[in-house]
C-alpha cells in the first residue's frame, strides 16, 4: 500500500516536470465557454451589447477589440464577478456561480498587479489553493512551473510586473483547469515575458484546453491565436479563424491619385467601387481592380498620377473593422 | 471549511496582522495603566458621592473600549478593504463565487481573531489596571468579585463585535479611509459626545449599550447588561446582513 502510494506520487511529479499540467483532467472533458445575448450596461454606458460567441477547446481564441470595447467586462461576467444585464454566459454548460470549486474548472488572470504587496508569493497562492481544497504541494508545483520557486518566500510588493504575471499564471493553474482565460496578458511585459506567455498559451491549447486571451493589438493576436472573436463597442464584429479573418480584412485595395479626386470618387462609386479617403488626395478603392479603374479613368479622360495596390496593415484593417462597427451602429453612414 | 482555512492563511501571512495584534495589547496595557494610576489619584481627592460611583473594574477596561478598539476595528476593516484596494477581491471571489460563504469565512476568521485578541487585551488591561489602582491606594477588585469576570470577558466580546462591524463597513464602503472614519464615528466619537446629546441616545446607541456589561457598579442611565448585549449583537448581525445583501448584488 505504502509502496503503491509512493509510486503514484513519483509518477505524478515526473509527469509534471515534463509537461506543465496533468493532462488527465483536460482529456476527460472539453469545456466550452458560451455567451448568449450577453449584455452589460453601466449607467448610460452599454459596455457589452448582445454578444454571442463560443470559445472552443484545443485552440487559442483571441478576444480582440480596441480599448473600451468591453473585453474585460465580458471576462468579469464569465467569472461571475459582474452580473449580466441580459443574456447568459456559461462554462461547460453551467453558470460560473454554480461551480463549487471553480479553480478546477477555470483559471483566470485578469490583473497581474492585483496581489497584496505584503504577502509572499507562497502564501498568496496557498490562500487561493485552500479555498478550493487544493493541497499545499500543488502550490510548490505551480511555483516551479512558472519559474518562481526561488521567489516563493518573497513579498509580492517587491516583484516586477513580469514576476507578478508569473504569479498570476501560477494562481490560474492551481486547479489544473481545462479552461484558461487571460486579460491583456502581454501588456507592459518585456519581450522575454511576452514570448513566455505566448508559448504558454499555445502549449495549453495543444493539450486540449480552452484558452481565451484578450488583446487590443491585432499584431499580437496574429502571433498567438487560432481563432478570433472581435468586438467593437461591445458588439460582435467577427467570429472566425485567424486565416479567414486576415484574408477578409487584408483584402486588396487600390490606391488612386486623380486630378479631380472628388469627381473621380463619384465615378468610381457609380461603377460599383467602394471608395474611402487615404492620405492627402489619395483615394482607396475596393471592389474594383486596377484594370477596371484604369479603363474608367481613360473613358472619362481623368488624368491619374498614381494607380497602385495598397496593402493594408493588420492594425489598419482591424481599426477599420471596429470603427465601422461603431459607425454603423451610430447610424452615421 | 476550506474558505475559512484560506482566510486564516490570509490573516496570518500579513505582518500587519501581527503588528496590529501587538499594538492592541500594548495600548490596552500601557494606556490602561496610565488611566488607572490617574484615576487612583483622582479617587483620593474625590467627594463621597464621586467615590460611591467609583468603578475600578470599568476604569481599568477603559483603554480597551476607547483606544484598543481602534486597532481591532482596523483589523476588521482592512480584512476587506485591502482586497478592494489591491484588486485581490476579484481573484478571491473568482475562487469563491459564493459570496455568503466568503463573507462568513471572513467573519469567522477575523471575528475569531478579534475574540482571542480582545480577551487577551481585556484581561491584560484589567490585571495591570487593578495593580495600578492598588498601588495608588484606591479601591480595586479581583476577578472573583461579583460581576467582575463578566465585565472583563464582556469587554473582549464587545471588541469582537467591533471587528465584525469593521468587516461589514469594509464591504459596504470598500475604501479603507471611509470605512474607518465611519467605524470611529460609531464606536468612539458618538459615545464620547453622548453627554451632549439627549439621554435616550446614550441608552440606545448600540455600541454604548453593548458596553453596559462593563459596569460593575450599576449605571441607571444605561440599558441592563444583557439587554445592552442583545441590542448590540442584534445590530452587529443586522449590519453584517446588510453587507451580505450588498455584496451579493453588487458587481465586483
Ligand atoms: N465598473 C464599471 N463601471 C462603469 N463603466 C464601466 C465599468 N467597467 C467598464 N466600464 C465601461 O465599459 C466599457 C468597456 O470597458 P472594458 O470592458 O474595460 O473594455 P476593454 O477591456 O475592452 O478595454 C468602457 O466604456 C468602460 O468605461
Ligand atoms: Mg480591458
Amino acid at each position: 500500500m505504502a509502496i503503491g502510494g509512493r509510486y503514484v506520487c513519483r509518477k505524478r511529479t515526473e509527469a509534471h516536470r515534463d509537461r506543465p499540467i496533468r493532462a488527465d483532467s483536460v482529456l476527460r472533458m472539453s469545456v466550452r465557454i458560451e455567451a448568449r445575448g450577453l449584455t452589460k450596461q453601466y449607467g448610460h454606458t452599454l459596455a457589452v451589447d448582445d454578444l454571442s460567441f463560443t470559445v472552443e477547446p484545443g485552440r487559442v481564441t483571441g478576444f480582440l477589440g480596441p480599448n473600451g470595447a468591453g473585453k474585460s467586462t465580458t471576462m468579469r461576467m464569465i467569472l461571475g464577478l459582474d452580473a449580466p444585464t441580459r443574456g447568459t454566459v456559461t462554462v461547460g454548460g453551467r453558470r460560473y456561480g454554480e461551480l463549487r470549486a471553480p479553480a478546477h474548472e477555470v483559471g483566470a488572470l485578469l490583473d497581474a498587479r492585483a496581489v497584496h504587496p505584503g504577502r509572499t508569493a507562497f502564501h498568496h497562492l496557498l490562500a487561493l489553493a485552500q479555498s478550493n481544497g487544493i493541497a499545499a504541494a500543488r502550490v510548490h508545483e505551480v511555483l516551479e512551473l512558472v519559474g518562481l520557486s526561488a521567489a516563493a518566500r518573497r513579498r509580492a510588493g517587491g516583484f516586477s510586473l513580469g514576476m507578478n504575471q508569473r504569479l498570476g499564471v501560477a494562481a490560474a493553474l492551481l486547479g489544473d483547469p481545462p479552461v484558461l482565460m487571460f486579460d491583456e496578458p502581454v501588456n507592459g511585459l518585456d519581450p522575454e515575458g511576452i514570448r513566455w506567455i505566448r508559448e504558454l498559451m499555445r502549449g495549453f491549447a495543444a493539450e486540449g484546453r480552452t484558452v481565451l486571451v484578450s488583446s487590443h493589438l491585432m499584431s499580437e493576436m496574429a502571433l498567438t491565436a487560432d481563432h478570433l472573436v472581435v468586438i467593437g463597442r461591445g458588439r460582435l464584429v467577427a467570429d472566425s479563424g485567424l486565416e479567414e479573418f486576415l484574408r477578409s480584412t487584408a483584402e486588396q485595395e487600390m490606391l488612386v491619385r486623380a486630378a479631380d479626386p472628388d469627381a473621380f470618387a463619384r465615378l468610381l462609386t457609380a461603377s460599383g467601387g467602394s471608395v474611402r479617403r487615404g492620405d492627402g488626395d489619395a483615394l482607396l478603392v475596393s471592389e474594383l481592380d486596377g484594370a477596371a479603374i484604369g479603363k474608367l479613368a481613360a473613358f472619362h479622360g481623368m488624368p491619374l498620377s498614381e494607380l497602385a495596390p495598397h496593402r493594408v496593415s493588420l492594425e489598419d484593417a482591424f481599426m477599420e473593422l471596429t470603427r465601422e462597427s461603431v459607425e454603423y451602429r451610430a447610424g452615421a453612414r | 471549511m476550506n474558505v475559512i482555512r484560506s482566510e486564516w492563511t490570509k490573516f496570518r501571512s500579513l505582518r500587519s496582522s501581527v503588528y496590529t495584534a501587538l499594538l492592541t495589547v500594548a495600548i490596552a496595557v500601557g494606556m490602561g495603566m496610565l488611566i488607572s494610576s490617574g484615576q487612583a489619584r483622582g479617587y483620593l481627592e474625590a467627594t463621597p458621592e464621586e467615590r460611591a460611583s467609583f468603578d475600578p473594574t470599568n476604569l481599568s477596561l477603559g483603554a480597551c473600549f476607547y483606544l484598543a478598539q481602534l486597532a481591532i476595528g482596523v483589523l476588521g476593516v482592512l480584512s476587506v478593504t485591502s482586497e478592494y484596494a489591491t484588486g485581490m477581491i476579484r481573484t478571491s471571489l473568482a475562487f469563491v463565487p459564493r459570496r455568503g460563504m466568503f463573507l462568513a469565512a471572513k467573519a469567522v476568521v477575523y471575528g475569531g481573531a478579534a475574540f482571542v485578541l480582545g480577551q487577551v487585551a481585556a484581561f491584560a488591561a484589567y490585571f495591570s489596571g487593578q495593580a495600578m489602582l492598588a498601588e495608588g491606594g484606591a479601591p480595586h477588585t479581583s476577578l472573583g468579585d461579583p460581576f467582575v469576570l463578566r465585565a472583563v470577558a464582556g469587554t473582549g466580546l464587545w471588541l469582537t463585535g467591533v471587528a465584525l462591524i469593521g468587516v461589514a463597513l469594509g464591504v459596504l464602503l470598500r475604501a479603507t479611509a471611509g470605512a474607518f472614519a465611519v467605524l470611529v464615528a460609531v464606536t468612539l466619537v458618538l459615545p464620547l459626545v453622548a453627554g451632549l446629546l439627549p439621554e435616550w441616545f446614550g441608552r440606545w446607541w448600540p455600541t454604548m449599550a453593548g458596553l453596559s456589561v462593563t459596569n460593575v457598579v450599576p449605571n441607571p442611565d444605561l440599558l441592563g447588561p444583557w439587554q445592552g448585549m442583545g441590542l448590540y449583537w442584534s445590530c452587529v448581525a443586522a449590519l453584517l446582513g446588510v453587507a451580505l445583501a450588498v455584496l451579493r448584488r453588487r458587481d465586483v
